[in-house]
């Protein structure tokens, strides 16, 4: 796994700048935290809406599906959980920097 | 032999070029049983491992079957043919002994698992999109019915614990509708299909039990468990364990506990509790919970080594590095290991002396002796998650 982890987040900052208006990415984090977290979204988020994102039990975390959401809500969401189904709190596990990390890049399509 | 030629390449990169490149076909030309034949999904990279049990070796990767999270597989009768059942919606027939896919079919847009009939010539997929299932011809994979799980005005429910019960039936259980459909395939012509309604809320797996008689399905929106005895004339649905869990603050779930695995031993089931660091000791025959057992994290599986004196449990994220084993007799932790980062299936030799054990994250799948806990062999997988040996032909439910 570990080659590929270490190419990601590069793909990933050089992508945020050129999709991106605001000349800073909006929200970086250190790239072995964001390799962490692309494990984290593919693998464990994956178990729940597959690991292509497409869905599964959950619904599909994809830029289209996600479109009329806002990053910040998706983020909330992703703390938060939804209460009484199946989507669980993760403000344990995740900040909140982690979340809108997540959540941006869910919008923008999310890196293998 | 080609044999050795593939283990020689058998690593991470090298494996898939080569595998594909040398159709190897030793295990055919060489006479040789299924039965110590198993498959290992590699989820990340859509392929199959094919191992044989008793070397302790893979013997083949099997590339193209699409995308395998949450992937699951059965077998024919003669133990011959596997078929796997992709998230994407496709279902391939892969030939075990020759190592290659027999057909492959996108059936639907989203899916969790499946099931073949008792007489083998039925497989049933259930699918989350369009929910509902899909059953087709197990010789040539042709569609034979496709039965839309639809309720209300005209909404359609995500079906998940779908498996097969003896008199060519398939059970399964709606998660948006909470219904549980009984489809009868004995008659000819068109399955009669019966519907329980109002089972619970948001049931998200089930499991029938090795005898073929009683069918559960675990609610996440309601602290218990629906249960159905197949053996009354009108089976009916009831809650059991309705009172588990409650009143207590639930840890958040990160992973949705798999019902297949309960373990069944002396009498009583292990299970996994939803959102608790426990197992729920359920006796057997009048499903009261007659203990609970605390254990390292939020279990997965509780599986059963087959004589049913132990069972060996897994857990979630991220308490997923470690498994305990449960002493069914006294029901306490005797055992507990670090196999590595996401230990997430096991599957038991069919008498029980190894277990094959999943260490997604570490690319391995381990074999280790289920007496002394000895690692026995340490195999190299991309990202394995199932594994599925060929004696699940031959079981009720599998
Ligand atoms: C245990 C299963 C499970 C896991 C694990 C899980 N989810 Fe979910 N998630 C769900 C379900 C089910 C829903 C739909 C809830 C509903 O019915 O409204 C959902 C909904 C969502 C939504 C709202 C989507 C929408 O269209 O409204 C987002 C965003 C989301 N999840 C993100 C995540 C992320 C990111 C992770 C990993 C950090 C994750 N989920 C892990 C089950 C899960």
């Amino acid at each position: 796994m570990s080659f590929r982890m270490i190419i990601l987040p590069l793909l990933l900052s050089s992508a945020a700048l050129v999709g991106s208006e605001t000349i800073v990415p909006a929200h970086a984090l250190d790239s072995a935290r964001e390799s962490e977290l692309t494990h984290l979204v593919r693998q464990d988020c994956g178990s729940c809406h597959g690991m292509t994102l497409k869905g599964g039990l959950g619904g599909p975390l994809l830029p289209e599906s996600l479109a009329d959401l806002e990053s910040e809500s998706i983020a909330s969401i992703i703390l938060g959980g939804v209460p009484g189904k199946p989507m669980p709190p993760w403000q344990g596990e995740l900040s909140e920097e982690d979340a809108m990390w997540i959540a941006d890049n869910l919008k923008k399509g999310f890196p293998q | 032999m080609k044999r050795r030629e593939f283990l020689k390449v058998s690593g991470l990169g090298a494996a898939a070029a080569a595998a594909s490149a040398s159709p190897v076909r030793a295990c055919a030309t060489t006479l040789r049983g299924t039965g110590d034949l198993a498959i290992i999904i590699e989820r990340a990279t859509g392929s199959i491992l094919i191992a044989d049990t008793t070397a302790r070796e893979i013997v083949r990767r099997v590339e193209g079957l699409g995308d395998l999270s949450h992937a699951s597989a059965v077998y024919s009768r003669d133990a011959r043919y596997a078929y796997i059942f992709g998230r994407d919606g496709g279902l391939t027939k892969l030939d075990i002994l020759e190592g290659a896919i027999v057909k492959r079919i996108m059936q639907a847009g989203n899916a969790i698992g499946g099931a073949i009939s008792d007489d083998g010539q039925l497989v049933a997929v259930s699918n989350y999109k369009p929910g509902g299932i899909r059953v087709f011809d197990a010789s040539t994979l042709e569609p034979v019915a496709d039965i839309p799980a639809t309720y209300g005005a005209d909404k359609r429910s995500k079906t998940v614990g779908l498996v097969d019960a003896p008199g060519r039936r398939f059970i399964y259980t709606l998660y948006d509708a909470g219904e549980i459909w009984i489809a009868d395939f004995s008659g000819n012509g068109e399955p009669r299909i019966a519907r329980h309604k109002g089972i619970g809320e948001l049931p998200y797996d089930a499991l029938i039990t090795g005898d073929g008689r009683h069918y559960i399905a675990g609610l996440f929106g309601e602290d218990g468990l629906t249960h159905i005895d197949l053996w009354q004339d009108k089976a009916e649905p009831r809650r059991i364990l309705s009172g588990y869990g409650r009143g207590e603050k639930k840890l958040p779930v990160y992973k949705m506990p798999h019902l297949e695995g309960w373990a069944l031993g002396g009498g009583r089931f292990l299970l996994p509790a939803v959102g608790r660091h426990e197992l729920l000791v359920v006796d057997a025959a009048s499903f009261e919970e007659v203990g609970r057992i605390p254990v390292h994290g939020q279990p997965i599986f509780a599986v059963a080594r087959p004589d049913g004196r132990y069972a060996w449990v897994n857990f979630a994220h991220p308490r997923n590095d470690t498994i305990q084993v449960v002493d069914i007799p006294s029901l306490t932790v005797v055992h507990e290991f670090k196999p590595g980062p996401a230990a997430l299936h096991m599957e038991f030799a069919p008498r029980g002396h190894e277990v094959w054990l999943s260490v997604r994250d570490a690319n391995e799948v381990h074999v280790y002796d289920t007496h002394s806990y000895e690692k026995r062999a340490v195999l190299p997988a991309q990202k394995p998650s199932g594994i599925f040996m060929t004696a699940r032909a031959h079981r009720i439910g599998l």
